[in-house]
């Protein structure tokens, strides 16, 4: 276990400490101490190491994170694993605005509520929520899925692509071209199993969830809406 | 960007070093807006006693003799307390508005920060560190404090366009963000009798808030307003003699965060500024919800 003290050696040294860990290595388990709400705290690794950080963290935690698993006790301040390409995020309390925004890949897990525009423009990721989310979730998303244990704020998935929502709790209002959909066995089946890897399948069962999705009325171009556009 | 901070304190014991916390907290979010900062702070003061925090680009010149000239001017006693460019002058309570009317006609070229009994507000072109240790805030006592760190969007980086802006008595507010619709809210307000001092679209929200209070409002309610008479971004932090709020637009992208123990309520542009307050590891730690009034009144 490499122990880091963020506050006595720093944002640069760390985050080069992390970039350094390439190809085979023993350097596998981190621990980050002192965070204090510190930004871009461990932003662009690439290697299959375990960070954890010892309390809360500022904007765009983990953020473009490649294959690490990283864990935060404590909240995450805006845009933490923005434009995560893979591997997985697990934060303990609350995440600020724009969690998982832009996601190509990777699982996001959200053991707090998720504030604003959670899964913006996400692309692929996978964000498991286990309490609520924000107003202008999955804006634009465009593949991947969210899945909320909780609420949802208003204008769920406005102008949305073709990621799936789930939610169990109640949501506020739908987006521009976002609709409930039926929820069919191969879907039951990916919620089951997304359950499973955002540690939550102990809290909700897939049956309790509802499944929203696109109407594709937006994003295909249709000459009789042109007046609309 | 910009950065907020503020401390509403439930323990008195906290209370000789209010200025302290408030000034780490505010150092804390310097990269957050590096052309002014300000500070507003609340105490309980001496009973049936108002204080003028005045500043002067000239302070050797308009503060000379300024406590005697204005003792003439209003026949009551005045106390004068020189920090720099700023000056705060002590009168009886009553006393409040003439002084400040004497003051225009004495002194034309002095600005008054703040009006009331219990607030004083410092405010100056510069970081945090330099503005703070040049009215040496660290060593302020106080039942509640907000600061400022502005990074100016809407109107030029001058003393007067620094945070916070206090438009009534005992009145201030900070704010993150920028106003589209000031114009024309400033025009109303000036027909409704407000005065305005600067183009800045923050003093317009303040002026928003302290037209409401005016007409009797009370502060839930003037707060409340703002989400659908203001047009913009803001995340708005205001204080009043007893009271210390918070709201935030509906789209909500200017960050807040805040921490309650049975000590504090702190507010701060990021978690950050939180960090060194104590207890803060158990202390309730949320973001207010868009489009939602937070108030607390002692």
């Amino acid at each position: 276990m490499q122990t880091f003290d963020l506050e006595a050696q720093g944002l640069r040294a760390l985050n080069s400490a992390l970039h350094n860990v390439k190809g085979q290595s023993n350097e596998t388990a981190w621990e980050v101490v002192n965070p204090k709400g510190s930004h871009a705290i461990a932003v662009g690794v690439d290697a299959p190491v375990d960070i954890t950080v010892r309390g809360s963290t500022g904007y765009y935690c983990a953020g473009m994170n490649k294959q690490a698993t990283i864990r935060v006790k404590g909240s995450a301040g805006p845009g933490v694993a923005e434009n995560m390409m893979s591997g997985t995020v697990i934060i303990d309390g609350d995440a600020s605005q724009y969690a998982g925004a832009t996601g190509r890949g990777g699982l996001l897990v959200i053991k707090g509520n998720a504030s604003s525009r959670c899964g913006i423009s996400m692309k692929g990721i996978n964000i498991v929520v286990h309490g609520n989310i924000g107003h202008m979730s999955a804006f634009m998303a465009q593949s991947g899925n969210l899945v909320v244990l909780g609420d949802a704020g208003e204008a769920l998935g406005d102008s949305l692509y073709e990621a799936g929502l789930f939610v169990r709790g109640s949501v506020k209002s739908l987006g521009a071209d976002c609709i409930e959909k039926e929820m069919r066995p191969e879907h039951i089946a990916l919620l089951a199993d997304l359950l499973k890897q955002g540690e939550a399948d102990h809290l909700a069962k897939p049956s309790e969830f509802k499944r929203y999705g696109s109407a594709r009325k937006l994003y295909t171009f249709n000459i009789d809406n042109a007046s609309s556009y | 960007m910009c950065g907020i901070v503020g401390l509403f304190l439930k323990d008195p014991k906290l209370e000789p070093q209010l200025g302290a916390m408030l000034t780490d907290m505010l150092i804390t979010m310097t990269d957050r807006g590096p052309d002014s900062a300000g500070i507003a702070i609340y105490s309980s003061g001496k009973a049936d006693s108002g204080k003028l925090t005045v500043q002067s680009a000239t302070p050797d010149v308009d503060f000379h003799n300024l406590d005697a000239d204005l003792k003439d001017a209003i026949g009551k006693p005045v106390l004068m307390l020189v920090k720099s460019s700023h000056a705060v002058l002590e009168v009886p309570a009553d006393q409040l508005d003439a002084a400040r009317s004497a003051l225009s006609h004495l002194r034309p070229n002095v600005k008054v920060m703040s009006s009331g009994e219990g607030i004083e507000i410092y405010k100056e072109v510069g970081l945090p560190k330099d503005v703070a240790a040049r009215f040496e805030v660290a060593k302020m006592h106080g039942t509640h404090g907000i600061g400022h760190t502005r990074m100016a969007t809407e109107s030029a980086v001058t003393t007067m366009g620094a945070h916070p802006f206090s438009t009534g008595a005992d009145q201030c507010l900070v704010h993150n963000g920028s106003l589209s619709n000031h114009n024309g809210v400033r025009r109303e307000l000036k027909r409704q009798g407000m005065t305005f001092e600067t183009e800045n679209d923050t003093e317009v929200g303040a002026a928003f808030i302290s037209h409401k209070l005016k007409t009797g409002e009370t502060l839930e309610n003037a707060l409340e307003a703002t989400l659908t008479d203001l047009d913009g971004f803001f995340t708005f932090v205001v204080g009043t003699k007893n009271g210390f709020g918070v709201v935030r637009d509906p789209i909500a992208c200017k960050p807040a965060v805040m921490a309650e123990t049975d000590q504090y309520v702190a507010f701060g542009s990021e978690y950050r500024a939180l960090v060194n307050l104590p207890g803060i590891e158990s202390a309730r730690v949320w973001e207010p919800e868009p489009a939602t009034v937070y108030f607390w009144e002692r």
